[in-house]
């Protein structure tokens, strides 16, 4: 015991004979690192911009050979117009019926317009998407984060009752509609969907549509 | 003061790791969102800037080793087609040249001649593209015959009108090129599929 006590003291003594540290002055260095700091923030980005994927179908070249035939009860034809409009109509017309083309439904780009209009006709698919969903986030289906996308392709290949959406673009859409159109497809998991040109009966199907809707705000 | 010291170290190497350099782009886009997650490319990407005016710019990099010097390579061809000869340095000034382009080909030489930006940025005009003279199928297809790798990005702004978007596309598309990608920016999405039943 009396050992320890004499150790204890000894170490007192030690402190007592503390060098005085020298003193650096900081702020010069400081000053540079704020200064480096705001230059890295004003001149970098942070975020990476992302990109989503797309594939147009083959140019037909030759004459002879027709367009890939889709039945007309599951196509949903989408036209972008003017002003961040969505134009759309079921199933197809033929160029034959220019006198008499049926009326295009006009809707928006948000959650109750397009993206309603999207589910009710691929709830099937996309309920099946969200069910498999949930099962792998709630820890049921044990499978790897890349093989994921694996599963909901094959989901969407199997599918045959969901609608085949034909996207075209009249000439007065700009590329953010484009963009979001094919976001929305991805949203609602819509398993055929496709760029294709506009056809001239389309583009006056379009021109009537705007010509008709001032006309009717104004009567309101 | 040295806890403050410490944080600004970490917070100035955090900003070094996480971050790269913004490259000037000759035209200001405003990307549209997209829900998708997948990162772009570090390389092998080719980038058309569609801005808002309906001009047209590329940009494409020089491959996963800086050393297999893809630019200059696509240059030269370039210049061989249209018969100009470019100078060592001009090549070299090109390889160098971080953000896109939008130089008619007859003017590149006196572009990359240039040293101020302001000289630059009068000539940057847009890549022509109509029927008679389209430069820009010239460029995707020498850029994929240096790198066949090369992946097409399209880079828009959201209010770029409909018509210089589909005539890249459909330039796009003649040249064999149908899949590629859009650059967006990350947006989320929620979907209640009960209010939708409804």
């Amino acid at each position: 015991m009396a050992e320890i006590i004499q150790e204890e003291k000894g170490g007192g003594g030690k402190k007592r004979a503390k060098k005085i540290l020298p003193h650096m002055d900081m702020t010069p260095m400081v000053d540079l690192m704020m200064l480096l700091i705001t230059f890295f923030m004003l001149t970098t980005s942070l975020s990476k911009s992302k990109v989503m994927d797309i594939t147009l179908p083959d140019k037909i070249t030759d004459p002879n050979q027709e367009a890939p035939k889709i039945s007309a009860s599951r196509t949903l034809n989408i036209l972008l117009g003017p002003e961040n409009k969505i134009y759309w109509y079921p199933g197809a017309v033929k160029p034959e019926d220019y006198n008499n083309l049926p009326p295009l439904k006009e809707t928006d780009f948000s959650a109750t317009g397009i993206r309603q209009l999207l589910l009710e006709r691929n709830r099937a698919l996309f309920k099946k998407i969200d069910d498999f969903n949930q099962q792998v986030i709630s820890g049921k289906i044990v499978i790897s984060q890349d093989s994921v996308q694996g599963a909901i392709r094959q989901l969407k290949n199997v599918d045959d009752t969901g609608p085949i959406v034909l996207i075209k673009a009249y000439k007065k859409a700009n590329y953010g509609n484009f963009v979001d159109i094919l976001d929305e497809m991805n949203i609602c998991g819509i398993a055929r969907y496709t760029f294709v040109d506009i056809a001239w009966y389309e583009e006056k199907m379009v021109e009537m549509a705007t010509a008709a809707s001032p006309v009717a705000t104004s009567a309101n | 003061m040295t806890p403050m010291v410490d944080t600004f170290a970490v917070i100035l190497i955090f900003l070094l790791l996480t971050s790269q350099m913004r490259s000037p782009e000759p035209a200001n886009v405003d990307m549209p969102f997209s829900i998708s997650e997948k990162p772009t490319p570090d390389f092998n990407a080719m980038t058309f800037l569609l801005s808002p005016d309906g001009k047209v710019f590329m940009n494409f990099d020089n491959g996963p080793d800086t050393l297999l010097k893809f630019r200059p390579k696509i240059l030269a061809q370039m210049g061989k087609r249209y018969g100009i000869e470019f100078t060592e340095k001009q090549l070299r000034e090109f390889e160098k040249f971080p953000s896109s382009m939008g130089v008619p080909i007859l003017q590149m030489k006196e572009f990359l001649d240039s040293e101020d930006a302001a000289t630059r940025k009068t000539l940057q005009t847009g890549i022509p593209m109509d029927s008679t003279d389209n430069q820009l199928a010239m460029w995707i297809q020498f850029t994929r015959t240096v790198n066949p790798n090369i992946q097409a990005i399209i880079k828009g702004d959201t209010k770029t009108e409909f018509p210089v978007v589909k005539k890249v596309l459909d330039i796009l598309q003649e040249l064999n090129v149908k899949r590629f990608s859009l650059f967006t920016n990350l947006e989320a999405a929620k979907i209640n599929l009960e209010e939708i039943q409804q």
